[in-house]
């Protein structure tokens, strides 16, 4: 009992964060059409670059303030670098680029910072447990995750939903070229949405690093989750994409412990310990085989 | 000329054993790396039946290819070394999963569909990975290479006939199935759907039958690998492998299928060669590959098939 409700919370946790990789990952789809594979990287960069300006300007607030800013920087010069030439081109063309791109990062990365996986150290402010029931401490840090991912969710939903931008942006990702038609610059639009999601993903990573390992590559593992979680939600659908974060989220943790638990049951000594942890891993792309089965747009699409 | 290039291809392959013979090039690590070239060869070309004519985008090719993989190294620990049961077991069950995975993955498009086969192939990653008996994370070693009914096909230079062998079958197969009824109404359902579904062909089978044919031939460039490596590990499943399978497609021209074979090459060898130099090869190969993206666009076997 008190281990579900344990993992339930870090369920939560880790779909808020898949969520904010996810978002804007969805939106490029949905508006532009392209196959970012880089876009894990930016998750992977925000972490970086976390740990270095934390040193540099002193405390881990500054270092998630800037990580995220040059996060979003560095994805709006990729942008206008590579990434603008590919629009037209089919998504087999995208997808070698932004792999080649991920090769070049992943590699960069590992020139500037080394291969050793570094550390962030928690803020002081959330370092500390509460006590969630008799005889069990929760971090306080892993809350403040969640509700920052909330609290950006709601923004998020609330600038697509209630403002003339994010109209246009959900106009877009229904017809590009009706808004492009009506005199809209499609482009530079793009360019918003493609660097607030750049900048959504550093954060991301900047706040996962306390609870992680930094290292290079540590973007892709994450970057396949927020694909699974697009395509479960529906493409191009912020509203898609945060419940799948959620079931994503609470699937891989809940549903690890739940599986390995029922392999015991059903199945005894060795086999069960083989098993289950196969299976386990295995469960949150099932899930997905079995929302596409019924639903192959996703659960809430956005185009009709 | 372009008629010409597929056996120039084969005679350049099977002289080359016959040249280090002689002494005329250097044996030994020439002959080894070509193996391991042709092994990826006839993955890449597994993937370029889908990806050139049937036009299904898919980012999870390594997926077959590691449980073609797993299947000698699950045999091996059980003592079971003999081809004869190694690669129908291997074909079987990167079939099953073709089947199963395509079956789903079939139901969506575009960009779907590339996201899904990336997500199918991450599962069989993780998989592996679990398998605590077979290595888990670290990989399996094997205890001996598989043989063929007591040949020891696999070992040393037989396994460059071996490989060249069966690449050299694997192509013939697969330009017979794309000249086939089948390949034209696959080639059909690529250039268009709701065409093809109108004349009565059920698009959705023709597909799904190409995803498994894919598959079981990437499994048996699985068996090969394995032998060639004599080392079985998740990443065999990994998002980078089938990065790499999907950039030889391209470098060497969709659709060609022995274009496939000059991709691996290229792949390979410059992996190789950067790799010798400098520890940090990605920094070269990878900006290569964005700049060949946007500037070279019908890759090394389409420079002259296009002017031609």
């Amino acid at each position: 009992m008190i281990l579900l409700v344990v993992q339930t919370l870090n369920g939560f946790q880790l779909g808020m964060l898949l969520f904010l990789v996810a978002a804007g990952l969805t939106l490029v789809f949905g508006v532009m059409n392209f196959v970012n594979l880089a876009h894990g990287v930016q998750y992977m960069l925000g972490a970086y670059l976390g740990v270095t300006f934390a040193q540099m300007a002193g405390g881990f607030w500054a270092g998630l303030v800037l990580a995220s800013l040059s996060a979003g920087l560095f994805g709006l010069a990729l942008e206008w670098l590579i990434f603008r030439h590919l629009y037209g081109r089919s998504d087999l063309d995208q997808v070698l680029a932004t792999f080649g791109v991920i090769l070049t990062l992943n590699e960069g990365v590992r020139l500037i910072w080394g291969s050793a996986p570094l550390e962030l150290a928690m803020p002081r402010l959330l370092s500390g447990s509460f006590a969630l029931m008799e005889g069990l401490r929760y971090p306080v840090y892993r809350v403040a995750i969640a509700g920052l991912g909330l609290a950006v969710a709601l923004l998020l939903a609330a600038g697509v939903h209630r403002t003339r931008a994010g109209m246009l942006i959900r106009a877009g990702a229904s017809n590009r070229d009706m808004v492009s038609a009506l005199g809209v610059d499609i482009n530079r639009l793009f360019r918003l949405v493609f660097g607030i999601g750049a900048m959504l993903a550093g954060f991301a990573g900047v706040l996962a690093a306390p609870l992680i390992s930094v290292e290079p590559g540590m973007g892709e593992n994450v970057l396949i989750l927020a694909f699974v979680v697009i395509v479960i939600g529906g493409i191009g659908s912020i509203r898609g994409a945060f419940a799948a974060a959620i079931i994503v989220g609470l699937v891989d943790t809940v549903g690890r412990g739940a599986i390995t638990g029922l392999a015991h049951l059903m199945l005894t000594g060795p086999a069960a310990a083989k098993v289950g942890p196969a299976l386990a891993s295995m469960l949150i792309y099932l899930v997905m085989a079995a929302v596409l089965a019924l639903r192959p747009a996703g659960l809430f699409p956005a185009r009709a | 000329m372009n008629r010409a290039l597929p056996w120039a291809i084969f005679a350049a392959l099977a002289l080359v054993p016959l040249l280090s013979a002689l002494g005329v090039i250097p044996g030994g690590y020439l002959p080894l790396l070509l193996g391991r070239v042709m092994v990826f060869a006839l993955a890449a070309m597994s993937l370029d039946f889908i990806l050139g004519i049937g036009g299904l985008v898919s980012f999870g090719h390594a997926a077959p290819l590691a449980i073609g993989a797993y299947a000698v190294a699950i045999l091996d620990a059980n003592n079971v070394q003999d081809a004869l049961v190694v690669i129908p077991v291997a074909v079987l069950a990167a079939g099953l999963f073709a089947l199963a995975t395509g079956a789903v993955a079939l139901r969506t498009r575009g960009v779907n569909f590339i996201m899904i086969t990336l997500a199918f192939a991450q599962m069989v990653y993780f998989a592996a990975g679990s398998l605590a008996d077979y290595g888990g994370d670290d990989g399996y070693t094997l205890y001996s290479r598989t043989t063929l009914a007591g040949w020891k096909v696999f070992d040393g230079r037989a396994f460059y006939l071996t490989a060249l062998i069966t690449l050299f079958l694997a192509w013939l197969f697969l330009r017979m199935l794309a000249a086939s009824r089948f390949g034209r109404t696959l080639a059909g359902i690529r250039q268009n759907r709701p065409r093809m579904a109108a004349m009565g062909f059920n698009a959705y089978a023709v597909e799904l039958a190409a995803l498994v044919i894919a598959a079981m031939i990437a499994a048996i460039a699985g068996v090969l690998l394995a032998n060639e490596a004599e080392f079985v590990s998740p990443a065999y499943a990994g998002w980078a492998r089938s990065g790499d399978l999907m950039v030889m497609v391209i470098l060497g021209g969709v659709g060609s299928l022995h274009g496939a074979i000059l991709g691996a090459l290229l792949v390979v060898l410059a992996q190789e060669a950067l790799g010798g130099l400098t520890s940090h090869w990605p920094l070269v190969f990878g900006p290569a590959l964005v700049l060949a993206v946007l500037f070279l666009r019908h890759g090394i076997a389409g420079i002259g098939a296009r002017r031609g």
